[in-house]
């Protein structure tokens, strides 16, 4: 790249605020190893565990053997959920040939894949385990109307037809791969990934609705995390109560000419607000391709599919350079 | 260097929530419960909606009768304030047992059990006493219990951080020592056995719990192995805290509460616990148990 962009590249960068993790010099503090040293998962330089004692999944927080000893007693049946409606028919092939071989691998998973251009679906190798069903659905004109639908056409579905089919529920988008495993460690009753914007100083780009007028309002100061709604689920019963609540809360903003601020997102976070989720995914497990990735994230599973492929290979240059670094990385724009 | 981390109004609340001493989740995602881990607001506020009843259950056979008074005084001062109660004494004589002055929507049971003739095949036959009382009495009564040892006391607030589907605790003096010393069962031909290399925790007896549904299910299974152990000649290290432990090897508990739940007030209090909840009452364990 030239020194031109390269500069360029540098102001846009994301500085990496992680909140969510202490200061560095905690992380040399004197630990005692034999407070169960037998257990080899720890993680000391992320939160762990909400203030309502629900796990936050991260890299080296579970076994996965242990966990899927305990899934395999139970016989457990898990849906996916994924809207491909125009030009997203493109994500098709990437999303379903990484989930068959990453997604709850060895585990029965069915993926109800809805979408308005059937005839476009090219044809998917299942792994045994799994089936897919294609669902037809209607587009709209705006993309957030074909967002926000989602909540309605999931609720209705989960009444008619998922509720008898399987125990859990996940809705994801669509223009993602999965990179790594994502196993039965995502499974539980209510369940939200912490959103990867969390992570970058640019806050105010990806925050809760304010606006009293709308359903989805957080009144200011409050809020857990920011929840993203490229992936959430749960139990089959949950999620029927989440994706109501939402559509309402829609249909509602709407009644009243006003459109939340990150549309289904915004009121998924408000629900999640008030109805805490039993189990957080860290940014693992949905990292958005546009940001760079703090030393905190030790795996990314699953991303966003990025749409500039040249913006990304600069990035992986970048991000290549500057994790020799010892220490932590400076501040970019004092470079 | 610069530090990394970022405090802002969304997550600042989080830094009065942690601890790092201590291990805070299992390898299985269970929470451990610590003093710091948990805002006791809103839990409160997610369970109290909720209409809950809360069963406790204590044996107080022989002169273990001495300690009930005490026991029901501190709970009803720290145990599940503002829930719903119901604490089952199980004893084997029920004219002893003081009357203690309840808060309102709490009250006490009194189930007349036979007492045995050692001290080893009493503590063992709580499972079974449990079990029967939960199929003919208590599953009607209470949606979650507690089954705690009655010679102890409350000395800080126990709430519904402690709620969960199959709670135990961690036990106050092997929470800190390397796995290899803890006291499980280790003859093979014990149905408690647990094998060198394995195991997560050390649980104490005194304090297990739980859905009542749940609390059933595995007061039979651990009543069934201690009857196999019996058939056999053979009576476990520390009965049926032995077979507690082999019990919650192969089915995890889905919380774990940390030691402030279950001390003993003999033991000096290490920097890892910051509050002490539910402890022993010092006694003389030869006078006591005949």
């Amino acid at each position: 790249a030239d020194v031109c962009t390269f500069g360029m590249l540098i102001s846009k960068v994301d500085i990496c605020a992680e909140e969510i993790c202490v200061c560095l010099y905690e992380f040399y503090r004197s630990f005692k190893d034999y407070l169960h040293s037998h257990i080899p998962c720890r993680r000391r330089d992320v939160l762990v565990l909400t203030p309502w004692l629900a796990p936050i999944v991260w890299e080296g927080t579970f076994s996965r053997d242990i966990l899927n000893a305990q899934y395999m007693q139970k016989k457990l049946v898990t849906g996916v959920v994924t809207f491909a409606v125009k030009k997203y028919v493109q994500f098709i092939e990437g999303f379903m040939s990484s989930a068959n071989k990453y997604f709850l691998a060895g585990h029965q998973v069915i993926f109800y894949l809805f979408t308005d251009n059937p005839e476009q679906i090219p044809h998917i190798q299942m792994a045994p385990e799994n089936r897919l069903f294609v669902i037809p659905v209607q587009n709209h004109s705006r993309w957030q109307d074909i967002s926000m639908s989602r909540m309605d056409i999931i609720s209705r579905y989960i009444r008619s037809q998922f509720q008898y089919e399987v125990h859990y529920l996940y809705s994801i988008d669509v223009d993602v791969q999965l990179f790594e495993h994502i196993g039965v460690e995502i499974i539980d009753a209510l369940v939200g990934t912490i959103s990867s914007w969390q992570y970058t100083a640019r806050r105010e780009s990806k925050s809760y609705e304010t606006r009293t007028e709308s359903q989805a309002a957080i009144p200011k100061g409050e809020g857990d995390f920011y929840y993203t709604a490229s992936f959430y689920g749960g139990s089959v019963a949950e999620v029927y109560k989440l994706t109501r609540a939402c559509f309402k809360g829609v249909m509602k903003d709407r009644e009243n000419g006003i459109e939340a601020r990150w549309h289904d997102e915004s009121h998924l976070n408000k629900y999640l607000l008030y109805h805490k989720p039993t189990r957080l995914l860290s940014p693992e497990y949905y990292w958005d391709a546009e940001l760079s990735r703090p030393r905190i994230i030790q795996v990314k599973r699953m991303c966003s599919v990025h749409k500039n492929k040249r913006r990304q290979v600069i990035r992986s240059i970048m991000w290549a350079m500057l994790s020799c670094h010892v220490f932590l990385p400076l501040d970019f724009t004092i470079i | 260097y610069t530090f990394e981390c970022c405090y802002n109004s969304l997550t600042f609340l989080f830094f009065s929530f942690r601890r790092q001493d201590v291990l805070t989740v299992t390898p299985w995602l269970a929470p451990i419960v610590w003093e710091g881990t948990f805002n006791a607001e809103i839990l409160d506020s997610a369970y109290r909606p909720l209409n809950l009843t809360v069963g406790v259950t204590a044996f107080a056979i022989g002169k273990y009768t001495r300690f009930v008074g005490r026991f029901l005084e501190s709970a009803e001062k720290h145990f599940m304030k503002g829930y719903r109660v119901n604490y089952y004494i199980f004893t084997d004589n029920p004219e002893t047992i003081p009357t203690v002055q309840l808060q309102p929507g709490r009250r006490l049971v009194i189930v007349p059990i036979k007492k045995y003739p050692s001290w080893q095949e009493i503590s063992m036959r709580r499972m079974e006493a449990i079990n029967k009382h939960i199929a003919e009495t208590s599953h009607g009564e209470v949606d979650y219990l507690f089954c705690l040892d009655i010679d102890m006391v409350f000395y800080n607030a126990w709430g519904p951080e402690t709620l969960g589907d199959i709670v135990a605790a961690l036990h106050p003096g092997y929470f800190n020592v390397p796995r290899s010393q803890f006291p499980y069962e280790r003859r093979s031909s014990s149905a408690a056995h647990i094998p060198d290399g394995e195991g997560d925790f050390y649980y104490g007896g005194a304090v297990f719990g739980g859905l009542v549904k749940k609390v059933y299910e595995f007061t039979k299974t651990c009543h069934m192995t201690i009857l196999t152990d019996k058939a056999n000649g053979i009576m476990a290290a520390w009965q049926e805290e032995s077979h507690l432990n082999r019990h919650f090897l192969s089915h995890k508990p889905s919380k774990v509460l940390s030691p402030e739940y279950l001390w003993d007030d003999r033991k000096p209090k290490p920097p890892e616990i910051h509050l002490i909840r539910f402890s022993t009452v010092d006694k003389d364990y030869k006078e006591i148990r005949d």
